[in-house]
């Protein structure tokens, strides 16, 4: 995968970039349960009061608090509030909100940080909710005599005048702590919550008798945690757009690049390569499995980064509401884990085997259409329908199958969800009602607990999406690793001036890459300016690859092809095939229209010479029949001409080059034998001082060449002319026969 | 996949779920109606069926609808036990909460397994459905008059096979449930939500159209980004297998650098396309969830304002924050329906577009029998068109007497191929009659007429099958010993024996086992096993070797003997010899009569056969190189 990193380089920065979005998007998301708690928890259940730090408090509700409060402390308590007074200078703007002062001196509380007001509200936290306890009992005396009896302390027996708190506040600090122990500890066993929950209920008592208004209190805030919502999801939404847009601009571009990356490779690619990855695999690979790779790498910044940030955020989210109910969120994972991985062992083989059976029922339609006369001629309908019931059959019923697997999934996953909060409720009530956590705290665990499974299911996901895409991955760094095996040398030559086009053979053997035997076998020949050389042979002769061993498109395995005695790997391959004009056997054009094909070869040719090459290659009458003559449109591959119109274009372009040699690779088979002697004539003229290169499998289209080179099984049998061949070669004879009959002649 | 396809690949034809379905649009039926009503006609006997899983899917919704009110009611009753606990005035009802919690789980039981119910129902109908369709076309194919495929390409009729069949499989299987069970859920989740709190309800209400708006402006957007880059991708991808395909050519002409500068232009503009598609398709699922989320802080300030007011409880909210929770995927779903149901709609009619095409004529009431035939055949003014418009055969005559040979001769797609196929009665004839031992063909069942030919095209056939089963589809019930003396007569078993498995040897899907010289002798082998009084032939080839071309050549001399034969001719030798020789030209038959006798016509014939010397500097003919390689 080492070439395929390369791409990744450039985009690192945004990448990195999209995880900090995505750490920032996790955190906001899991903020909101959060919040939601404490609305439920501090708003709802404790009235709008946050802790036991009061904003105001009665000095002598404060007074009492310090009977069970250290000197020290009561220091920090006292710098945090200020006592207010009748004749205190800011008297009337307080006595709207907290009425009580016109009867008594209040303490306000000053402005301070969160992490003060922290300290404050630890200190007097357990002394309000002794302090509310001992009143609560002073007005119920009767109800509690437990509590007297615990604290050894029975208040009616106090000296008239004292009152209780006079009373405990005359005992030593030592004695007042462990008091203090005494009245709460019952609370205090239900959980360090009912303690906070129960001064926080004090603290709203102590409100009351101030004469606040609790309304608003509640709906201040109420709205100051819902506004954080609203802003939270805000931004959360601002990040996950930003996310959206790294992601597709990272996606798009690196499969830009790679694209790019991958088609300017291949165009440097030799028949060899293209012969190794076949044709249609390297458009594949450039084309679907780059738009796969995009589609996956958007899925991978979006879903796989942020599944793991959004699941451990949620854990931690969820440990810190409650420790010890995880195990359900772990149960729900595994059960999940249990069901998905069950479908997928099941079903993925059944893939596999669907995908055959789809393949299969393709292909006998694909036969039945195709031999549709036969079908037909030979009365076989029934049995082609027979042929596709029985694969219709099997893909139906595998297909069936899967289906079944599949459709468990949902219900189930639906099952486990439910089940989950169902369990939740059930052993969070019990956590709730023993102390350990709020029911706001029990709520946001719920939706902790369901975005945790969710960032699971978003994993599980993933692990079905990443192998197709690694896949890809594979196929396309296979291509980009290639070496090339024909390469410019490093300091090339060039031809000497004046071009003659003499192409020598000097034991020129070929044989393909990884094949048992020679294609091509020490082959000898000189080719001269001027001169036709024809070469022909049966299929798989070696004919075309001897044709396309002079462009190089192919390495000769062994032995020198010399043009004007300079052997071709001495020269830039563009060097060497500006000489050339190649016309291959599978003719091959552009959409685009006859100009554009015909300049493919020559930009700068101008009318004249455009014309000169319709009329050689016969194309002419063709052309000129259509009202758009040269602007005719020619589309992707030259389907909407046919085949013989197509060879004689071919070869126009190839003319228009005015190459000093010439490659025609079996190039008008496709012609009739009327148009054929035309063209041949034409050739002949046009040509000139070119070095031709004819290869056939006609005996009449090489009949009058200059020389003659008659291959079979890659070895030259035969060199001469066809009067001198017929005579020397057998193999020759033999073909010329079966072509022109001669024994019917004679 | 074809170097030169003229389409562009299909992209992510089974995407990943609604919102995909969502992105892709586009593709509408003509008329949405009629496709749908022809569909449902279809549906038949299992109309019922689906209707039952549409009520479970609906029940199942419901049932899991109700879990959430209930289950706060759970909440509520553990926040007041709290506080009583706070205040001393009670404790925890755990007898309640846990009734209710039972209460909640028969609910959620019961809704998964109407579910699974629903989907094991659904299953078994789009399975049916499916096959039933897949059957039904493909006996379609071969019921259809030849003239259908003049205008349809095989890759057509495929695409109806797999891609329809398969839209329609995925809309029984899982969108129709799907969208009822959206249906239900928005349905019923605004209904649960109502009889909580329509104050609330009425709140998170107000997001509805805020979504709707935002949720059609980004797939409009995201539509036409789609659009643009699928557009983009085709340039791409032609220009990829346009360059690929002519490697040669490119290299050859040098034209490397501008093939890639060319491929940059298109590659930039579909990046500029690409990554706006993407932005657009990948940020629905943020957006759905902003405005869930939305709805959520809705929820948690009215419902905190209200619960503190005393109007609702503290499991009403856990009841709405689920809701709200389970609201947003349902209406992205109800979003695309009608994305779906378009395609549904588009691929069923296409394929009962398909399904209703003008069949063969029925010839059940035709009895009359050939019986054992001499092979007499006649052409009594025979006019043919394959269009209307376009008559290529005007008033063709002529007499085939048992055990001649006749020669088809002219140039490539002169239309030799369609007198073969009047004869077999492919088409039939817009005027005169043709004769077999004096029996109109029309007269007898395409069946009968065809039991009586054989055929060997130079196009060669042959299917996936082992190399018997190929030989023996010319008479099938021939027994082994038959098959192999077939295969010896048209020297197949020969080269039988050299290859691994022999007569069992699988020819694979390519049919790249066997050389095209070996492919055209099996396919005579095929004729000379059904052993037909009348024979068509189609001469090879230039792309087989001179040996094994005389070797075919002997092959189909054995087959012609004795029996009245029509050879699509390309060698001299035939054409010499054929009893009578029909020229053709232009789809029309021009000349007719033995080699002798269009010589001394001194017409089209005789100018194709004596243009061969024009040239030549020896003294043989060359054959009548009229039509080259295929």
């Amino acid at each position: 995968m080492k070439k395929l990193v390369k791409y990744v380089k450039p985009y690192l920065f945004m990448i990195f970039l999209s995880i900090g979005l995505l750490f920032a998007q996790a955190n906001l998301d899991l903020q909101l349960p959060d919040y939601l708690s404490n609305i439920i928890d501090t708003g709802i259940q404790q009235g709008g009061v946050e802790n036991a730090a009061p904003l105001a408090i009665r000095q002598q509700e404060m007074d009492r608090l310090f009977i069970f409060i250290s000197s020290t402390n009561q220091t920090v308590v006292l710098e945090s509030y200020t006592l207010v007074m009748e004749n205190s200078s800011d008297f009337s703007e307080y006595v709207i909100d907290y009425p009580i002062l016109q009867n008594e001196s209040l303490y306000i509380r000053n402005k301070l940080k969160w992490k003060e007001i922290r300290t404050v509200s630890d200190i007097l936290e357990r002394p309000f909710v002794g302090v509310f306890i001992l009143e609560q009992a002073i007005a119920n005396p009767e109800n509690a005599t437990a509590l007297w009896d615990a604290l050894g302390v029975d208040p009616s027996t106090l000296p008239p005048g004292m009152d209780l708190f006079d009373y405990l506040e005359s005992l030593p600090f030592i004695n007042r702590k462990l008091i203090l122990k005494g009245i709460i500890s019952s609370f205090e066993a239900m959980g360090k919550n009912m303690v906070s929950q129960m001064a926080a209920f004090a603290v709203r008592q102590e409100y009351e008798t101030i004469g606040m208004n609790m309304n608003k209190l509640q709906r201040n805030y109420i709205l100051k945690a819902g506004g954080l919502m609203l802003l939270m999801t805000l931004l959360s939404v601002v990040c996950t757009i930003s996310v959206g847009f790294l992601s597709a601009k990272i996606a798009a571009g690196m499969a830009r690049d790679i694209r790019a990356g991958l088609f300017e490779k291949i165009e440097g690619f030799s028949g060899t390569e293209f012969d190794s990855f076949s044709t249609a695999s390297l458009i594949t690979r450039s084309t679907n499995d780059v738009t796969q790779i995009q589609a996956v790498t958007s899925m991978i910044i979006r879903m796989v980064f942020y599944a793991p940030i959004l699941g451990i955020g949620g854990i931690i989210h969820a440990l810190n509401k409650n420790t010890s109910m995880w195990w359900l969120i772990g149960v729900a994972v595994l059960a999940l884990l249990v069901l998905v991985l069950t479908v997928f062992l099941i079903a993925v083989p059944k893939f596999n085997k669907m995908q055959s059976l789809i393949d299969r029922i393709n292909l006998v339609a694909r036969e039945g259409l195709t031999g549709m006369l036969v079908v037909r001629a030979f009365n076989r309908e029934k049995y082609e329908e027979n042929r596709f019931d029985q694969a219709n059959l099997n893909l139906t019923g595998v297909s069936l199958f899967i289906n079944r697997v599949i459709v468990i999934l949902m219900p189930f996953m639906m099952f486990v969800l439910s089940g989950l909060s169902l369990s939740i409720i059930w052993i969070g009530s019990h956590q709730v009602a023993d102390g350990f956590m709020q029911v706001g705290d029990m709520m946001a665990f719920m939706q902790y607990s369901m975005q945790i499974v969710f960032a699971f299911l978003l994993m599980t996901m993933m692990f079905i999406l990443l192998p197709r895409a690694v896949v890809s991955a594979r196929r396309i760094n296979e291509v980009l690793q290639t070496e090339e095996v024909i390469k410019d040398p490093p300091n090339p030559k060039t031809f000497v001036e004046p071009f003659k086009g003499k192409v020598e053979f000097r034991n020129v053997s070929f044989r393909y890459p990884g094949a048992e035997s020679d294609v091509l076998h020490n082959i000898n020949f000189t080719a001269l300016p001027g001169q036709t050389t024809g070469i022909i042979g049966a299929t798989g002769s070696g004919k075309s690859t001897l044709a396309k061993l002079i462009l190089r498109f192919y390495e000769a395995t062994s032995g020198e092809i010399l043009i004007d005695n300079l052997n071709i790997k001495e020269v830039t391959q563009q060097t060497l095939r500006e000489k050339i004009g190649f016309v291959p056997q599978k003719s091959a054009l552009f959409s685009g229209t006859i100009r554009s094909n015909l300049l493919f070869a020559n930009e700068n040719a101008d009318e004249q010479l455009l014309e000169q090459a319709i009329e050689v290659s016969q194309a002419k009458e063709f052309v000129y029949s259509k009202p758009e003559r040269f602007d005719m449109e020619i589309a992707q591959g030259g389907m909407n001409v046919s085949g013989g119109q197509k060879q004689r274009l071919s070869i126009a372009r190839a003319l228009v080059k005015r190459a000093p040699i010439y490659v025609f690779d079996d190039c008008v088979s496709a012609l009739d034998f009327k148009t054929d002697a035309a063209l041949r004539k034409a050739l002949k003229e046009s040509t000139g001082e070119s070095t031709v290169f004819m290869v056939s499998q006609r005996v009449s289209t090489i009949k009058n060449a200059e020389q003659i080179l008659v291959l079979d099984e890659g070895k030259i049998v035969g060199k001469g002319t066809h009067d001198e061949l017929m005579e020397t070669c057998p193999i020759y004879r033999e073909i010329a026969i079966s072509q022109l009959e001669l024994e019917e002649a004679l | 996949m074809s170097v030169h396809g003229n389409k562009p690949p299909k992209q992510g034809s089974r995407g990943p779920g609604p919102m995909a379905a969502m992105m892709r649009g586009g593709e509408k039926p003509k008329d949405f109606k009629a496709a749908f009503k022809k569909f449902i006609q279809y549906l038949g006997r299992y109309k019922l069926i689906i209707l039952f899983a549409i009520l479970l899917a609906a029940a199942s919704t419901a049932a899991n609808i109700i879990g959430p009110k209930t289950l706060g009611k759970a909440t509520t009753k553990l926040f007041e036990g709290l506080i009583a606990t706070i205040q001393g005035t009670g404790s925890v009802d755990f007898d309640y909460i846990g009734k209710i919690v039972l209460v909640t789980l028969a609910w959620y039981i019961a809704s998964a397994i109407l579910s699974y119910l629903q989907g094991w129902i659904m299953a078994k109908v789009s399975a049916d459905i499916s096959y039933r369709l897949r059957k039904d076309i493909s006996r379609k194919i071969n019921r259809l008059p030849l003239k259908y495929f003049d205008k349809t390409t095989y890759g057509e009729v495929l695409s109806y096979l797999t891609n329809d069949v398969d839209t329609i499989n995925q809309t029984l299987s899982q969108s129709i449930t799907q969208i009822i069970s959206s249906v239900v859920t928005v349905v019923g989740v605004l209904v649960m939500m109502f009889t909580i709190s329509w104050k609330i309800t009425l709140v998170i209400m107000g997001v509805l159209p805020l979504s709707a708006l935002m949720i059609s402006f980004i797939v409009k957007r995201s539509q036409k980004h789609f659009n643009q880059q699928q557009d983009y991708i085709g340039h791409v991808n032609s220009h990829v297998e346009e360059m690929f395909g002519g490697h040669e050519i490119v290299k050859a002409f040098n034209g490397e650098q501008k093939s890639i500068r060319k491929f940059n232009k298109y590659n930039n503009t579909l990046y500029k396309a690409a990554w706006k598609s993407q932005f657009f398709s990948g940020i629905m699922m943020p957006v759905m969830t902003f405005i869930g989320n939305l709805g959520y802080v809705a929820v948690a300030i009215f419902g905190g304002w209200l619960t503190s007011q005393g109007t609702i409880t503290v499991g009403d909210i856990q009841a709405f924050i689920q809701y709200v929770r389970s609201f947003t995927r349902p209406m992205g779903q109800i979003a695309s329906a009608s994305n779906v149901l378009q395609r549904t709609a588009a691929a069923s009619e296409r394929v009962f577009t398909f399904l209703e095409e003008q069949e063969e004529s029925d010839e059940s009431a035709k009895e009359l029998k050939l019986g054992k035939i001499k092979g007499l055949v006649e052409f009594r003014n025979v006019k043919f068109g394959y269009s209307p418009e376009k008559t290529v055969i005007h008033n063709f005559s002529a007499i085939a007497k048992p055990g001649q040979k006749i020669a088809l001769v002219g140039p490539t797609g002169a239309g030799k191929t369609t007198i073969v196929k009047l004869l077999m009665r492919f088409y039939d004839l817009d005027g005169g009659a043709i004769l077999i031992d004096g029996i109109n063909i029309n007269d007898i069942s395409r069946h009968e007429l065809r039991s009586k030919f054989g055929m060997v095209l130079q196009d060669t056939w042959l299917f996936n099958g082992t190399i018997r089963e190929n030989i023996r589809y010319g008479r099938l019930d021939a027994r082994d010993k038959e098959v192999v003396e077939a295969a010896k007569a048209a020297y197949v078993d020969k080269f039988v024996h050299t290859l691994p498995k022999g007569y069992d040897m699988e020819i694979n899907e390519e049919v790249t086992n066997l050389s095209q010289g070996q492919k055209q002798l099996l396919t005579i082998a095929r004729a000379v096993l059904a052993n037909p009084p009348i024979l068509i032939l189609d001469e090879a080839t230039s792309s087989v070797d001179t040996r094994t071309e005389i070797l075919i050549q002997k092959a189909m001399d054995n087959l012609m003997k004795n029996r009245t034969s029509f050879v699509i001719a390309h060698r001299l030798s035939t054409i010499r010899n054929a009893d009578l020789i029909l020229v053709i030209r232009d789809g029309d038959i021009v000349e007719q009569g033995t080699h002798n006798e269009l010589l001394e016509k001194n017409g089209f014939y005789a100018e194709l056969y004596n243009s061969q010397f024009e040239t030549a500097d020896f003294s043989i003919a060359e054959p009548v190189a009229l039509e080259g390689t295929k």
